[in-house]
């Protein structure tokens, strides 16, 4: 997956984590906790999806990283760069 | 049969633990004694009318969208939708005690109206309370306190006796397993579900909410077998390996998730009672359900829930009588805003009972007392509601030996043992408890009980 495509499916597990939220005008840059209402059982959620789709386990002291789109994006890019996107 | 977890209870608790492992692609399996789905909170047919089991509101409510609280992060955790639950608010509802009523809706604003005018010297405490409750945050397990008295966090406050009475009677009757006092982590969980919050309730009463929930956990793989009853859980060097069921099949897991209440569940580990054990809780209720051949409105009763008390301070225990008639509820589920009616008019009067009265009685006495308290309970609520006797088409009665009967909780326990468990964990490494007795009550709180206790230990 490029980093775009890794992007796309962040994108869509927000989505089914939090269906209320709007997320055209997310800013990758800042935190999602700064833009969206997630709290700890959210972001656990973040991390099961990523396992049930592609496999990854992210141990608890890497969740650090997915404070913000760009930082999951960059952490995840090197673990899935030969994994083709879910259907 | 093997599986990654098998759950005691297919109550509002175990189905939603059962949803967040089955989303995972846990091998899953509900285990569940009696013959339908919802444990406390249940349904039933009855001379060709459903009936609830426990609800008269769900508390927690929220708008479709509005800002996170309970219902909203447990819909997200469920992937559930707003619509899954369809819930309408109530009307109204009021706290009436001799010489003072206090009214309150889904907006806060109202109940702290109606304390400024009725306690005006109490306002300014009040005010302080409120800013120690929106501070504590009950729900979150890593920050639990150790545990207060909610009565003494009030008497800091709150120096008249009758604001603090009126404020534990709803959040008692609703939710606390201790008498005359309550966890103060228990008092903020309550206050905000019913308070901050409010009541709603679907159309079509819970067994809408549970059908969507067990439908839901059948789609994602889950297994649930009804008329299948834990009679042991087989241990070993600390840890469970299989339950028996009571047709002796044994069924082995990894983990064990029981919400069968910690006493009940400590004796399927050990029936032989080698190890001390949790006592249960020992609150209980009467109800008396009345179907009407007309809206309880049509009447002159247009209040949601009432909670009242006629004596002189409010009384939160086991009675010493078989009902205790000074206090009590009264729920109407007609009166939450729906766009169409209900199909009949229905009263609900609920009061505290005492155990082992109702559930020691001889058969053939059991059915005549019923009746004549049902009939005793309505008379001492008649202070609370227009006289709704001549319209009574339908009666049915609950009482401890009922829940007992159809819930296993010992004493026909309600809210769980006093004792609570919040971390879940028991004298066995991989069994787990979830429901009543871990803490977090009413039927939004059950639900993240189950979904709580799931993340933390069985999605790994």
């Amino acid at each position: 997956m490029t980093g775009e495509e890794i992007r796309q499916v962040v994108l869509e597990i927000l989505e089914r984590i939090a269906p209320d939220e709007d997320l055209t005008d997310l800013k990758d840059a800042v935190s999602f906790r700064e833009q969206m209402e997630l709290d700890s059982m959210d972001f656990l959620d973040i991390v099961m999806e990523l396992r049930k789709a592609y496999r990854i386990q992210i141990p608890e002291e890497d969740y650090q990283n997915l404070n913000s789109m760009e930082s999951t994006v960059s952490y995840l890019t090197p673990k899935l760069k030969d994994v083709p996107v879910a259907s | 049969m093997h599986y990654d977890t098998v759950i005691i209870g297919a109550g509002m608790s175990g189905l939603s633990a059962g949803v967040r492992l089955a989303y995972y692609e846990k091998n899953v399996c509900i285990l569940e004694r009696h013959t339908t789905v919802g444990g406390l909170n249940s349904f039933y047919r009855l001379r060709k009318r459903n009936y609830d089991v426990g609800l008269h509101a769900v508390t927690n409510y929220a708008e479709r969208g509005s800002k996170p609280g309970p219902l909203s992060k447990l819909l997200r955790q469920l992937r559930m939708k707003w619509e899954d639950f369809d819930l309408r608010p109530q009307l109204h509802s009021s706290i009436a005690f001799p010489d003072c009523t206090l009214k309150f809706t889904n907006d806060f604003a109202l109940l702290l109206d109606q304390i400024a005018s009725a306690f005006p010297k109490q306002i300014n405490g009040f005010r302080r309370l409120l800013g120690i409750i929106d501070n504590h945050d009950a729900l979150n397990l890593d920050k639990a306190e150790a545990p207060r008295s909610a009565r003494q966090v009030l008497n800091e406050h709150i120096s008249d006796p009758l604001l603090i009475d009126m404020l534990f009677c709803p959040l008692m009757f609703y939710g606390s397993p201790t008498p005359r006092d309550m966890s103060f982590s228990q008092f903020v969980i309550m206050f905000k579900s019913i308070f901050y919050e409010g009541f709603g309730r679907p159309f079509d009463g819970i067994r809408l909410i549970l059908k969507k929930l067990v439908r839901h956990f059948k789609s994602l793989g889950g297994q649930i077998r009804l008329r299948a009853g834990v009679s042991e859980i087989v241990h070993r060097n600390g840890s469970a390996k299989a339950v028996i069921l009571d047709d002796g099949t044994e069924i082995t897991a990894d983990n064990v998730l029981s919400s069968a209440g910690a006493a009940e569940t400590m004796r399927m580990v050990d029936p032989t009672k080698v190890i001390p054990r949790p006592t249960p809780g020992d609150i209980s209720f009467v109800e008396s359900i009345s179907v009407l051949d007309c809206e309880p409105s049509s009447l002159g009763h247009n209040d949601t829930i009432v909670f009242y008390n006629d004596a002189d301070s409010f009384h939160y225990e086991r009675p010493k009588e078989p009902i205790d008639l000074r206090s009590g509820i009264i729920c109407s589920p007609n009166n939450f805003d729906y766009s169409r009616p209900l199909e009949d008019g229905r009263i609900r009067i609920t009061a505290l009972a005492e155990p082992d009265y109702w559930i020691q009685m001889p058969e053939d006495e059991y059915q005549q007392r019923k009746m004549e308290w049902n009939d005793r309970i309505i008379a001492s609520a008649l202070k609370h509601i227009p006289d709704f006797r001549d319209h009574v088409i339908d009666t049915d009665v609950f009482t401890p030996r009922t829940i007992q009967r159809f819930t296993g909780h010992d004493n026909g326990c309600v809210y769980g043992a006093p004792e609570k468990f919040a971390n879940g964990q028991t004298s066995l490494k991989n069994l787990y408890l979830c429901g009543t007795d871990q803490g977090f009550l009413g039927i939004v709180g059950a639900m993240l009980s189950g979904i709580t206790i799931a993340n933390r230990y069985l999605l790994k």
